[in-house]
C-alpha cells in the first residue's frame, strides 16, 4: 500500500561520517556485490566491458571540493544512497503499491513483482536514490540490506548492511534513530548530524556527520620557532653589514 | 528531465482527445449518423492511442492493470481510473449520437467533467513532484487544461476556438515566465544538497562514476535546452497563431483539419520543452543542472 505509515516502531537508517570517509568506494562495491545475489533481481550492467558501460548501483560516492572563505580547501567524499525518508515522496506517487515503507522499521522497499517500471518514484526522489534496472524493468533501491540485518543464518557481526560491514574506515554506522540511546542517535547528536535538503519536506532518517573542524594554517606551524634563525659570529656580522647597504 | 517520445505523445494526444470528448459530451456539437461515428471516434482514438502510448515507456507493461490499485495516494492511479471512467461513461452518449437514439444528455455532462478531470490528474502527476521545481506550480495544471480545452475546441470545429487559443497563449507565456524562476525559488544548491554549504563554496571535485547511469539519462537531460527560445516561438506559431488564423479565415473541414494538425505540432513542441527544460534537483549532486 502506497500510503505512508503514520509512525514506524523503529527508524532504521545510516549515519555517514563525512570526516572519516576516504572515498575508497568499498561501500559501493560491497553493496553491488551483496545486492547482486540477494533481495530481488540482480543489479544488471549493460555493456560492462564496452565503450559505454552502464549499470545499477544503490550507492554512489561523490567527491566535492569545499572552499571556506578564510581557510584552505577541503576534499570531502560524499556517499549518496536512500535516506529512508519518513515522508518518502517515492512511496506515495507509486500507482501500483510496489513502493512501500515498512511500519515496523521504516525501511523503504520495492515489491518487484508489482513494479511496472514507470519510473515515477525515481522522479519523486530528490536524492537520486532509485535507479531502474534496464534488464528487468523494475526499480531498484537500497533495502538497508533487509536480507542481512534480520538474517539469523549469518554470524551476528554480519547482520548489518553490506556497505557498513565493508567500510574500512568505519565511516558508516547502522542503527535505530527512533531510539535516542542508539549508537547512531548518539553520534548524530554529538557530531551535529544533518539531513539533506530538509526543505524538500521528505524528513530523511539518515544523518550525515559533518567533517570535524580543521586546523587553521597559522595554528599549524609547529616548526615556526626553528625557522626563525638568528645568525651569529661572522655570518651575523655579514648579515648586519649587508642589511645596511 | 528526459523527454521520452512515448510520454510526450501520450499526454498531447490524450489531452486533445479528452478535450474533444468534453465538447462532444457537453453537446457543443451534436453530430448525427456516421459523422457522429467518426467525430466521436476521433476523440476516442486520440484518447486511447495516448493511453496505449503511455504504456510503451513501462519496464513491465503486462502489469499495467496494477496501476488501478493506489487511487488513494497516487495521481497516476487516479488518472487511470478517471480516463477509463470517462471513456465508459461517454460511450452511451456516443452511441446515442451515432444511432440517433435520442438518449438524454445528462451522462454527457458528467462525462465532460470527467474528461477534464482526467487531464487534471495527468497534470498532477508532474505538478506533485517537488524535486522538479519547474513543474511544482499551479500553472502546470492550467497549461494541461488549456491545451485540452483549446485543442478540443479546434477539433470540435468551433470558430470561437481562436479566443480559447489566445487564452492558451497567455497561459504559455505565464508557464515560461514562472517556470524560468522556479529553480531559483526552490533555493536548492550543491551546498544544500550535500549540506556542505555551511563550510564554504562546494564544487564537484570528481564525479561518482565515469560512465553514464539511469539518473543522468533520465533526470539530468541537458541537450537541446539552448534551442528553448526558438521552440517557444515555434510553439506559439504552430499551437496558437496558425490555428487561430485558420479557424477564422477558413472555417471549413479542411481549415479545421489543418488547424488541428498545426495545433498538435505546436503542442508536441511545447510538451517536449516541458520535459527538456525541467531540471531535477538530483542534477546538483553531479554539478549539472
Amino acid at each position: 500500500m502506497t500510503c505512508l505509515p503514520v509512525t514506524t516502531e523503529k527508524k532504521l537508517g545510516l549515519a555517514i561520517d563525512l570526516d572519516t570517509c576516504v572515498g575508497c568506494q568499498a561501500c559501493v562495491t560491497a553493496c553491488k556485490g551483496w545486492n547482486d545475489q540477494g533481495y530481488g533481481v540482480p543489479l544488471s550492467d549493460q555493456n560492462p566491458y564496452g565503450a559505454d558501460p552502464s549499470g545499477v548501483f544503490l550507492n554512489r560516492v561523490h567527491s566535492y571540493a569545499v572552499q571556506p572563505v578564510d581557510a584552505t580547501a577541503q576534499t570531502i567524499n560524499f556517499p549518496r544512497s536512500c535516506l529512508h525518508c519518513e515522508a518518502a515522496p517515492c512511496v506515495t506517487v507509486c500507482p501500483t503499491g510496489a513502493s512501500y515503507k515498512r511500519a515496523e522499521d521504516g525501511i523503504v522497499l520495492v515489491n518487484e513483482d508489482a513494479c511496472i517500471g514507470c519510473g515515477l518514484c525515481a522522479w519523486a526522489c530528490p536524492y537520486g536514490a532509485r535507479e531502474l534496472d534496464q534488464a528487468a524493468g523494475v526499480m531498484k533501491k537500497c533495502t538497508l540490506c533487509v536480507d542481512r540485518i534480520y538474517n539469523e543464518n549469518l554470524p551476528e557481526e554480519d547482520r548489518e548492511p553490506a556497505c557498513v560491514r565493508g567500510c574500512p574506515t568505519g565511516a558508516r554506522h547502522f542503527g535505530d534513530f527512533a531510539d535516542p540511546d542508539s549508537k547512531v542517535s548518539q553520534l548524530a547528536a554529538a557530531r551535529g548530524g544533518f539531513a539533506l535538503m530538509p526543505d524538500m519536506g521528505t524528513k530523511p532518517v539518515n544523518r550525515y556527520l559533518p567533517p570535524r573542524k580543521k586546523d587553521q594554517r597559522h595554528e599549524a606551524s609547529v616548526l615556526a620557532p626553528l625557522l626563525d634563525i638568528k645568525a651569529t659570529g661572522f655570518a651575523g656580522w655579514l648579515d648586519r653589514v649587508l642589511g645596511k647597504i | 528531465m528526459h523527454p521520452a517520445p512515448s510520454v510526450i505523445l501520450f499526454s498531447v494526444l490524450s489531452g486533445a482527445g479528452f478535450g474533444l470528448l468534453a465538447y462532444l459530451g457537453l453537446g457543443v456539437v451534436t453530430p448525427a449518423g456516421w459523422v457522429a461515428f467518426w467525430w466521436w471516434g476521433l476523440g476516442y482514438g486520440l484518447a486511447v492511442i495516448g493511453l496505449l502510448a503511455s504504456t510503451f515507456h513501462l519496464g513491465n507493461p503486462q502489469r499495467a492493470w496494477r496501476a488501478f490499485t493506489q487511487w488513494r495516494s497516487s495521481w497516476l492511479s487516479r488518472e487511470a481510473w478517471a480516463s477509463v471512467a470517462t471513456l465508459l461513461l461517454l460511450a452511451p452518449v456516443a452511441l446515442s449520437d451515432w444511432l440517433g437514439l435520442g438518449w438524454p444528455r445528462g451522462l454527457g455532462m458528467v462525462g465532460a467533467a470527467l474528461a477534464l478531470l482526467t487531464v487534471f490528474t495527468t497534470s498532477m502527476i508532474y505538478t506533485q513532484i517537488k524535486a522538479v521545481p519547474r513543474w511544482h506550480h499551479w500553472i502546470t495544471p492550467m497549461m494541461f487544461l488549456g491545451f485540452a480545452i483549446a485543442g478540443g475546441a479546434v477539433l470540435a470545429g468551433q470558430v470561437w476556438a481562436w479566443a480559447v487559443l489566445i487564452v492558451l497563449a497567455g497561459i504559455l507565456a505565464a508557464v515560461w515566465k514562472i517556470g524560468d524562476g522556479q529553480f531559483g525559488r526552490a533555493a536548492q544548491t550543491l551546498g544544500t544538497a550535500t549540506g556542505l554549504g555551511v563550510i564554504g563554496e562546494v564544487t564537484v571535485f570528481e564525479q561518482a562514476h565515469t560512465a553514464g547511469n539511469y539518473l543522468l539519462r533520465e533526470m539530468i537531460f541537458v541537450v537541446g535546452r539552448k534551442h528553448a527560445d526558438t521552440l517557444r516561438r515555434l510553439t506559439l506559431i504552430f499551437a496558437v497563431l496558425l490555428p487561430a488564423l485558420l479557424v477564422t479565415a477558413l472555417p471549413t473541414f479542411v481549415g479545421f483539419g489543418l488547424a488541428a494538425v498545426s495545433h498538435l505540432i505546436g503542442a508536441l513542441a511545447a510538451r517536449w520543452l516541458f520535459f527538456a527544460e525541467a531540471e531535477h534537483v538530483v542534477g546538483l549532486y553531479y554539478g549539472k543542472r
